[in-house]
């Protein structure tokens, strides 16, 4: 069973392209249907605590499905082994990539890579921002609209800390957004009773 | 002690990032920039390296940067200081926590950390589009070839969505960029 864990999620690890979305489809195919080890709803519960933890999705779902398997010996192996193709290819890679940096050819092929990147990025936060503005969870209009509040304050702040070149760890702002949120929600909640 | 240093570097990254592999970059770009680590230019040119690798790409990143400043061991240094915060929280979750996400004011912090991810994100990502096409504060100069390359690749992604209701995978569109800028660099000659 440890072996087996290892080995499926050394699998996941080497055929998993694009980051942990793309993984999401592996461990159904891989752990779901083929062996079995969680159910569809089970699956489900396991994503949606892999999005509200920090830390890469991939290495979330790894730990919590190891650890149902096997404790915490399972939770390590299944870690690990989604770890071990990414470290060997990529200290690989780190080896000859400044050499092949020098390339004339390379270096033209970045130029258009880091296009593709932006692309990347920028389509990954517009999809996040429609998500965000068509949220049917939130019925209430008032909470809608304090997202929306958070987005454009955390927005108009980076980019006046970008442009006076101000150093301010984005880890402070995603703070901010928390504890904000906590006391305005608890505010909310205080009047609503209020109310009744 | 560089390997001290990259531990808790890779360790706080770990422990903030909200948001998935897009969630993290500016976070990591930050951390690797502000220690001389790499240039903001080489990170983003890593990331499309990444996106054409497999493996989650916190751990690719954290990989590479242990690698070139401390060797293998730095490189298993790093990963682990990444991996760690996540691996810590979800056995606690799994084990003693059970009902953690479900409180309610750990729904409230997150509602509120998931608009800041996605104002980071876009900001990286515009952040990302001026400098790569060359207008900073301290210089207006404009590079034509990335300007180019950047509206080609919208063009065919948006072209291949409409006419074959399909979207082009993240590392597709990698290869079509490298493709597209050898071309165009070439034709230029910059």
């Amino acid at each position: 069973m440890i072996g087996s864990l290892f080995v499926t999620f050394l699998k996941i690890g080497l055929f998993t392209f694009g980051g942990g979305y793309a993984m999401i489809a592996q461990i159904k195919e891989y752990v779901v249907e083929k062996k079995k080890w969680l159910t569809d709803e089970e699956l489900l519960e396991i994503i949606a605590i892999a999005e509200s933890t920090p830390g890469p999705i991939a290495i979330n779902l790894a730990s919590f499905v190891g650890y149902k398997k096997k404790g915490i010996l399972g939770s390590i192996v299944a870690t690990l082994g989604v770890i071990i193709p990414s470290l060997i290819i990529i200290y690989c890679i780190s080896i000859f990539l400044s050499s092949l940096m020098e390339n004339k050819i390379v270096q033209y092929a970045f130029i258009g890579i880091k296009c593709s990147v932006c692309f990347l990025i920028l389509k990954a936060g517009l999809t996040m921002l429609i998500k965000l503005v068509k949220q049917v969870e939130l019925n209430d209009k008032i909470l809608k609209l304090f997202s929306l509040f958070i987005f454009i304050f955390s927005f108009i702040t980076l980019i006046i800390l970008e442009i006076f070149s101000i150093n301010f760890s984005s880890i402070f702002l995603i703070l901010i957004g928390g504890f904000l949120s906590i006391s305005f929600y608890s505010l909310i909640n205080h009047f609503k009773r209020g109310i009744k | 002690m560089i390997y001290l240093k990259l531990f808790l570097n890779f360790f706080k990254i770990g422990l903030f990032s909200f948001g998935g592999a897009f969630g993290m970059l500016p976070l990591i770009e930050e951390t690797v920039v502000t220690n001389n680590w790499l240039s903001a230019s080489d990170f983003y040119s890593f990331v499309g390296v990444c996106e054409s690798t497999p493996g989650p790409i916190a751990v690719n990143i954290a990989t590479y940067v242990g690698s070139i400043q401390g060797g293998i061991l730095g490189s298993i240094i790093a990963t682990l200081g990444v991996v760690l915060p996540s691996f810590i929280i979800i056995l606690l979750i799994a084990s003693i926590l059970k009902n953690i996400i479900k409180n309610k004011y750990v729904q409230y912090f997150l509602n509120g950390v998931n608009p800041v991810v996605i104002a980071l994100i876009l900001s990286t990502g515009i952040f990302l589009l001026f400098n790569n096409i060359g207008i900073s504060i301290s210089d207006l100069s404009l590079n034509i070839a990335p300007i180019i390359i950047f509206l080609c690749l919208v063009f065919i992604y948006c072209l291949f969505y409409v006419v074959k209701k399909k979207k082009i995978s993240s590392i597709t569109m990698i290869i079509l960029s490298a493709i597209l800028g050898i071309v165009i660099c070439s034709i230029l000659k910059i």
